[in-house]
């Protein structure tokens, strides 16, 4: 019996004459990580905004554990955590006390030790936020969010502008959040995080669901064809099928049979990636938005 | 914790970051100092014509802890609620259970101690230049400093509304109250100011603040609680209040 942390139904969020999220509906169950995915401009942070109770809805039903963010209270904000898309820390607090200053916000905090130990920081505690990296204070950004022990984690596009290094420490730490049993609801615009962090993701372009499942099947990427690419006599053969252990099977017979070599022989299903630029593609985005296409 | 040990915590923390950023103790308590050191040193020996004349160190005690207090309190907390705001921290806080009431509680009482300090600072400073501390006027003192100093809280936190940028806060505030100062004798003495400049300043709450204070600071002075100043100072800050309590913004301005 799925839980569900988080439940929308027929969302929508007009700012003036623009509809910037028009009519989702989606359900986030418990302990898992729930990635929502789309452009730049899609509808995703003014989504998470709402879940966070920053922006009022105009319209479509909102639960958070089991109370409407507009209305939600001190207790409610007890049990959640968010990571904001830009932000900076104090820069004249250390690392161990930025954390201990938002411990103090909360009526049970997860000891301070714990959590920067949780973000891998324990080598920089006492350094003043201002001299820690951009994926440093990220990591101090997620571990300020942990520290009231939260059930529901917010990230908005935790990793944007990250060099790929910070990126993958970025992702250890959120991989972990999983382990300790938190529900994370993850926004990005990459489907290379989406693809390694989460358990379901729904895709949004321009302020609607385009598609939703799990990394693996999403967009029936199951069903696609496969493609097959070799070098034969210095010629590139690509090969589109619906049935590839046939084909490979043939292929490698007729190769063994003239003592051949496929040379660069490459077997690959469409990637995320490709059903993504797909989906997201043909929906009608302001030019910023437009990064992908 | 409790609403107080919650304001409590979140001073202990805006303490350590107001003593570590050079801006702020530069310009909140390095520069006031050295301000009084230089016009100490460049008008000692001089009369100031004013209460039947005192000498112009004695002048200017209470003049420099004037502009002390209101940089503490309002140029201090325009400034650092514009940079927490657009940095994001207003907007990351409220997404906590601390209720917002907290943090502003937390600005204002980092200012006012500061500005409690900057008021012991400059009277010892003084004392080294002759001018005597005077310790039977203390409760009056107090009582303008804490109603000034609460007055040019909410002004400082009003400001912020009209502030758009971290760039842009030092500007605005400089643009406000440094004519001001000049205006309303604060740099130059009273007595050398044409009569319609300070007719002018008298339209500003800083005239009325230091007017306030020096009443309660030089014992030549009249009664040692300016009630009058002090209503009009704190009219400013009720009307600073409405307006902050309006137009306060937790989220970025930009982006």
């Amino acid at each position: 019996m799925p839980d569900p942390v988080i439940s929308i139904k027929g969302l929508r969020k007009s700012y003036g004459e623009t509809e910037a999220v028009r009519g989702i509906d989606l359900e986030v169950n418990r302990g898992e990580v729930f990635a929502f995915l789309g452009p730049n401009g899609a509808g995703k942070t003014t989504t998470v905004e709402i879940l966070e109770g920053y922006r009022k809805r105009s319209g479509g039903e909102v639960t958070v554990l089991g109370e409407d963010p507009e209305r939600a209270g001190r207790e409610w904000r007890e049990r959640i955590g968010i990571v904001l898309q830009s932000g900076r820390l104090d820069p004249y607090l250390t690392v161990r006390e930025s954390i201990d200053l938002y411990a103090g916000y909360f009526r049970a905090p997860r000891p301070s030790e714990e959590v920067i130990a949780l973000v891998g920081l324990e080598s920089k505690a006492d350094e003043r936020t201002g001299r820690l990296s951009g994926g440093q204070q990220r990591r101090l950004d997620v571990g300020m969010a942990l520290v009231g022990d939260p059930e529901l984690l917010f990230l908005d596009e935790p990793t944007t502008g990250f060099d790929p290094s910070a990126r993958r420490q970025a992702w250890d730490v959120i991989a972990g959040l999983r382990d300790l049993g938190k529900t994370v609801f993850l926004t990005t615009h990459y489907m290379d995080e989406a693809q390694r962090l989460a358990d379901r993701v729904t895709i949004i372009a321009a302020g609607q669901i385009v598609a939703q499942g799990t990394p693996e099947d999403l967009g029936e990427r199951d069903a696609g064809e496969t493609t097959i690419r070799y070098r034969s006599q210095g010629r590139e053969v690509v090969l589109q099928t619906a049935t590839p252990v046939q084909t490979l099977h043939e292929l490698t017979a007729a190769a063994l049979a003239k003592d051949e070599e496929l040379e660069g022989l490459e077997v690959t299903r469409p990637t995320l990636e490709d059903v993504y630029l797909e989906l997201t593609a043909d929906s009608e985005l302001p030019t910023e938005g437009r990064r992908f296409s | 914790m409790s609403g107080l040990a919650l304001v409590g915590h979140q001073f202990r923390y805006d303490q350590k970051a107001f003593w570590r950023n050079p801006a702020s103790v530069f310009f909140t308590v390095m520069f006031p100092v050295i301000l009084f050191l230089i016009l100490a040193v460049v008008f000692s020996g001089e009369d100031v014509d004013v209460r039947g004349g005192i000498d112009a160190t004695t002048y200017y005690v209470p003049a420099i802890m004037s502009l002390a207090i209101i940089s503490a309190t309002m140029q201090t907390l325009a400034m650092t609620l514009v940079i927490a705001r657009e940095d994001g921290r207003l907007k990351r806080g409220r997404g906590t259970p601390m209720p917002p009431w907290v943090f502003i509680a937390g600005r204002v009482g980092n200012s006012i101690v500061v500005a409690l300090m900057m008021l012991v600072l400059l009277a010892a400073i003084g004392a080294l230049f002759g001018a005597d501390v005077p310790w039977d006027r203390l409760p009056a003192i107090l009582i303008t400093l804490v109603i000034g100093a609460a007055a040019f809280c909410c002004l400082g936190i009003a400001l912020t509304a009209v502030i758009p940028s971290q760039d842009a806060a030092a500007a605005i505030v400089n643009a406000l109250l440094l004519p001001l100062y000049f205006l309303s004798g604060v740099f130059i003495p009273e007595d050398q100011l044409p009569d319609g400049v300070i007719a002018f300043a008298d339209l500003f709450p800083v005239r009325h603040f230091f007017d306030a204070f020096f009443d309660a600071y030089v014992p030549a002075g009249g009664s040692a609680v300016s009630w009058d100043n002090l209503a009009i100072v704190a009219l400013w800050g009720i009307a600073g209040l409405l307006l902050a309590i309006r137009y306060f913004r937790w989220t970025p301005r930009s982006g």
